[in-house]
């Protein structure tokens, strides 16, 4: 589990944006908005900007899973279990010259006598061809639009293509993490909006009013934070019912999720609350006759909301973490659920990830997501301090 | 000092009894009780199941009694006599079964930590003084990585590497040869060598973590006013960095520690469990899973005191190493 | 110019530059300094915030951080002119320079060996904030002494009794006692009282002291400073002050070196700066002090515009923006070298010459009459400093 630790990393002069420098920018930088000058500073930001496409490029693949999915997560091939990976081939040579082509070639399998178990080789000799937006498996979009059109996949709707191998009910692995990319980024996302409520709430009291409600207030967040929170999580989720279906086991795990990672959020919003409170600009204000709310709404909520994004975007990656780590232990989502924690299941004991190890792959997705939403994360924080 | 030490106490017990609540509630919360789920078990195996025997049992475990009289005869087995209850599923006492495993946790969670920082501290200093070096970009990128991998990833990663090169599966802390013979050098050295790999992974995250606030934190203070006056004192440039903006880096870095434990903990209970070892957390696991509550309710009781315990422990090495905090809170009491 | 055979002489600055690299280029903090620092006196550097003249101070010692270095000329440290002559103290090796001939500190590796045995032992310094400059968490003992041990070769023993010393020298009351606190424990005052009996830990023959007074309060300030001078007197040390505050310069200089964006515009004795200021720039910053019974006027003039942005040096003189008395087609080509207008005063300013060959605009003719400002509208009193 990563921890999200309030770091500010400090700008060496080179980072430092340059305005000066160049006339013309310098215009557009004095009459540019706070959210403009933030972007402005994040595009600097390679890494940042890289991170933010795959993570643009994932949330697309989350919203048109089914048809970005070459099959259904559910279809199932018993002559396929555990059929490793194929390669794509876009070059074909078996017509002596060299043809364009996208096609995967074919299995051949024999059983082992002795362990049961499926071996596969490739045979050259059975191509099978890809094409995009071919027909397939049926599916309905969103669960409601009926469609049977995917990206791309076997031109043949018989051929079976796994690019990404197969599990043991022989279960495409691309499709299965297609579709678990839906569930687990969401539930990152969902779960960060009830944490965010809860925290912009209590941390905003316990800023805004101090005094006793405060000292409660953070006594309660010292507490949550003091408990080591997978076995705390472990045994809120084993409370979860096992017979809820399961829109209703999500919204539960998603719940308790938000309930521990909430106080992050808050020590932010009352530190920025505490912090700003003090700030000259604000005293400035308040001599000036301005009301109660204009402070907070128009002097203080701008100066902090770029530091509340960017720690949202850095909670995203932990409750995606800790949702893979409770269905990885069986306690958090159930099948026939895919998310990546689920799909992680399949590879808990060392047989299966020895003979199959791309049983692995969805952890890989946890990694790739994590990685980027926290480059994102960064990015925006280093970006949205006005003092660099 | 000795104040200081006596108002953390003090401190503590509230949050004890708070975590000892939110154990209970967890025994509690499940819809059922371990009888439940036994009768369940019973009669999908097709045995018939005693209705005087159910009720046999729940007079025995008072299981209907006021919650608060279970709370109040739980919390009060567990400080008067060290009582935490009975396992439905092992049929011993919970505390029998837990304290073994929990020596072993807190083995496991101690070398942790140490081996955390004496990775961490290093190549905290050496990527914050050489920033943008090669080396700089190297461990950031691999700390990186450690950050985003789930710590049970890692650990199926080890298992599998260890079973494709070495032909065997890797468990347990205590070899088969050793298991039941007395505590020995050779069972020590035993236990060593096979505590490392699951410190290592365990680790990761953690030491990814305290790399990223050292380095934060020294790039902060290496550009101090302070480092330029013992830089003019004519100090050689290694002294010039341990002694002040190290010194002053590590004062956050400290108090990490509290926040650093719970992960610790919780990480450790995912990575013995894909390595089942024989700690806590696949017995937790197991007794979550059968609704084993009294046992589940006393590993995260301990496990919270433990930590709680911990997070003291970094507070007062804070204030023994921050003269500062020292000052504040000498005056505060 | 000093010559290297004035014994008075300690410090010479030559043709100094330094530059701080960004992602925009090279940016030319201090682009060509040239000053000398002798025995027994106090040279003030004074100048707007970045002019450059903390850089000019840093560069003395190596001690520009990186992305700024130095890219040229020289910083001769004379030989000890009191020492005997095979004296170097016994801490300097036998590898030390020859006593007889001036070491180029900006020669030197900014982290070796050689640079190091001349920081606190031959130059000191201290700096603006007392509190930012003072380790919080060592102790005010172990600090001085450290800075004793580092030089001389004595015991932890020995070094404090050498410290308790120099804090009552430096006026704490009660140094047996506050040696063993904490700088957070102490006032600002009491801080920079620390630093300065750390500065003189090793009797340094030159002190360095960057704005020491700006951070604190006014009494405070009127104390450090009779402090400084004080010691300087007893001790015949050479002082480099650095300050923006012309008020601090009338109390404490001998000498005085104008800057304006790296470069030193006038030097020369703070007499002769004060009540005949040359260069339009020194007249302008004499003009924008407030005086007490002086003609009563509505506004105090202020210098019209800024400090150009050091990336976007203009051509010629960087002054003549901003000057009354620019002549148009001269003061925008020729970058007026330092004219030398008798008693070792120097100017940067081309109305005293070194454009010769070139002729004026005809319209400027009369700016060398009175090249004051005649109204004030800037917005900028040059005084006003935000360090």
């Amino acid at each position: 589990m990563g921890l999200n630790l309030p770091l500010k990393r400090r700008p060496g002069p080179a980072d430092e944006p340059g305005g000066a420098a160049d006339p013309a920018t310098a215009d557009a930088i004095a009459a540019a908005s706070q959210w403009r000058l933030i972007w402005l500073r994040f595009r600097r930001h390679k890494l940042a900007m890289g991170s933010l496409a795959v993570v643009c490029v994932m949330a697309l693949i989350g919203l048109f899973c089914e048809f970005v999915a070459p099959t259904t997560p559910g279809e199932y091939s018993a002559e396929h279990t555990h059929a490793p990976p194929q390669a794509l081939h876009f070059v074909d040579t078996s017509g002596g010259g060299l043809d364009l082509g996208f096609y995967v070639y074919g299995y051949d399998s024999t059983r082992d006598q002795e362990t049961l178990a499926r071996e596969y080789t490739v045979d050259e000799s059975e191509k099978v061809e890809l094409g995009f937006f071919v027909e397939g498996t049926p599916y309905e979009m969103w669960g409601v639009i009926p469609a049977d059109t995917h990206l791309f996949g076997p031109e043949n709707p018989e051929d079976r293509m796994y690019l990404l191998g197969a599990d043991r009910n022989g279960r495409d692995m691309l499709s299965r993490i297609v579709y678990g990319t839906r569930v687990s980024l969401s539930i990152g996302l969902v779960g960060v909006a009830l944490a965010f409520v809860l925290g912009v709430v209590l941390g905003g009291a316990s800023g805004y009013f101090g005094g006793r409600v405060d000292t409660a207030i953070q006594r309660v967040i010292e507490f949550t934070m003091s408990i080591p929170t997978i076995p705390l999580w472990m045994g809120l989720s084993a409370a979860v019912p096992r017979e809820w279906g399961p829109l209703t086991t999500y919204f539960a795990i998603t719940v308790i999720l938000s309930l521990i990672g909430w106080t992050d959020l808050a020590r932010v919003v009352r530190g920025r609350f505490l912090s700003l409170r003090e700030e000259d600009f604000v005293l400035a204000a308040r001599l000036d006759g301005c009301s109660r709310s204009r402070i907070i709404g128009r002097h203080m909520l701008p100066s902090f909301t770029s530091h509340i994004v960017a720690s949202l975007t850095l909670a995203i990656p932990l409750m995606i973490l800790a949702e893979s780590a409770l269905s990885f232990l069986g306690l958090g989502l159930q099948p026939p659920v895919v998310s990546w924690g689920v799909l992680m299941q399949e590879a808990q004991n060392i047989h299966s990830i020895a003979g199959a190890p791309w049983t692995l792959l969805p952890g890989v997705a946890v990694t790739v997501a994590v990685l980027a939403l926290n480059f994102v994360g960064d990015g925006i924080r280093d970006s949205a301090d006005p003092y660099q | 000092m000795r104040a200081l030490l006596i108002r953390r106490f003090i401190y503590m017990v509230p949050t004890l009894f708070a975590i000892s609540l939110v154990s209970f509630l967890i025994i509690q919360l499940p819809p059922g009780n371990y009888i439940t789920t036994y009768v369940a078990e019973l009669s999908a195996r097709g045995q018939s199941v005693d209705q005087t025997q159910i009720r046999a049992l729940e007079e025995r475990y008072g299981l209907n009694d006021p919650v608060f009289v279970q709370y109040l005869r739980w919390i009060g087995g567990i400080v008067m006599n060290g009582d935490f209850g009975q396992s439905f599923l092992y049929q011993r006492e919970v505390s029998t079964l837990i304290w073994d495993r929990i020596g072993i946790s807190v083995a496991l969670a101690l070398a942790t930590i140490v081996v955390s920082w004496g990775l961490a501290i290093p190549i905290g200093i050496y990527s914050a003084v050489r920033q943008h070096s090669v080396g700089d970009y190297v461990f950031t990128f691999i700390g990186f990585i450690g950050l985003a991998t789930p710590n049970f990833m890692l650990a199926l990663i080890f298992v599998w590497i260890a079973f494709a090169y070495f032909g065997e599966s890797m468990g347990g802390i205590v070899s088969p040869e050793f298991a039941d013979s007395a505590w020995n050098l050779g069972k020590v050295l035993d236990v060593v060598s096979n505590l490392w790999m699951p410190v290592l992974i365990i680790g990761t995250a953690g030491t990814a973590v305290l790399i990223r606030v050292l380095r934060a934190n020294l790039l902060d203070e290496l550009r101090k006013p302070y480092v330029t006056t013992a830089r003019a004192k004519g100090l050689p440039e290694w002294r010039v960095i341990l002694k002040y903006p190290v010194r002053m880096a590590l004062s956050p870095f400290i108090s990490t520690v509290g926040w650093v434990l719970p992960t610790i903990v919780g990480g450790e209970v995912m990575v013995s469990i894909v390595l089942s070892l024989d700690t806590t957390g696949p017995l937790l696991l197991q007794a979550l899973r059968n609704q084993d509550m009294y046992l589940a309710g006393a590993f995260i009781l301990v496990l919270g005191a433990l930590t709680l315990i911990g997070t003291l422990i970094s507070d007062l090495l804070l204030a023994w190493w921050d003269p500062r905090i020292r000052h504040a809170q000498a005056e505060e009491a | 110019m000093a010559t290297g055979t004035d014994p008075d002489v300690v410090l010479e600055v030559r043709g100094l530059r330094t530059r701080f690299r960004t992602d925009h280029g090279e940016v030319p903090a201090v682009n060509g300094v040239d000053l000398t620092i002798r025995r027994g006196r106090t040279l003030c550097v004074v100048g707007e915030s970045g002019c450059g003249k903390s850089v000019t101070a840093r560069s003395i010692l190596q001690l520009v951080e990186p992305p700024g270095r130095i890219t040229g000329g020289q910083v001769l440290l004379h030989p000890d002119s009191r020492a005997p002559a095979d004296g170097a103290p016994a801490a300097a090796g036998a590898d030390a320079a020859p006593a007889d001939r001036p070491l180029d500190l900006a020669a030197l590796k900014p982290k070796g060996k050689e640079i190091r045995r001349v920081r606190g032992r031959d130059i000191a310094m201290i700096f603006q904030e007392p509190m930012a400059s003072l380790s919080l968490v060592h102790r005010v003992g172990n600090q001085i002494g450290e800075s004793i041990r580092v030089h001389n070769p004595v015991s932890k023993k020995e070094a404090r009794e050498i410290s308790v010393g120099l804090l009552g020298q430096v006026g704490i009351p009660n140094p047996e006692r506050l040696i063993d606190v904490y700088p957070f424990q102490l006032s600002g005052g009491m801080r920079q009282r620390v630093m300065i009996a750390m500065a003189l830990s090793c009797e340094p023959r030159m002190l360095i002291a960057d704005e020491p007074t700006t951070a604190l309060d006014v009494t405070t300030q009127a104390q450090i400073l009779d402090l400084l001078a004080d010691l300087q007197r007893r001790r015949g040390m050479a002082m480099l002050f650095i300050t923006h505050d012309m008020g601090v310069v009338a109390e404490i200089a001998d000498d005085v070196a104008v800057m304006y964006l790296g470069n030193v515009v006038e030097h020369g004795s703070v007499d002769e700066v004060f009540h005949a200021p040359k260069h339009p720039y020194t007249r302008a910053l004499l003009d924008s002090i407030p005086r007490m019974g002086g003609p009563r006027r509505d506004r105090l003039p202020a210098i019209r515009g800024t400090v150009p942005d050091p990336s976007t040096r203009p051509t010629g003189c960087v002054f003549r923006d901003r000057c009354d008395a620019a002549m148009p087609g001269l003061c925008d080509t020729v970058d007026p070298p330092p004219i030398d207008v008798g008693n070792g005063r120097l100017v940067r300013c081309l109305l005293y010459g070194g454009a010769e060959g070139r002729s004026p605009d005809p319209q400027a003719g009369t700016a060398g009459d009175d090249p004051r400002p005649a109204s004030p509208s800037g917005k900028e009193a040059a005084d006003v400093d935000a360090n």
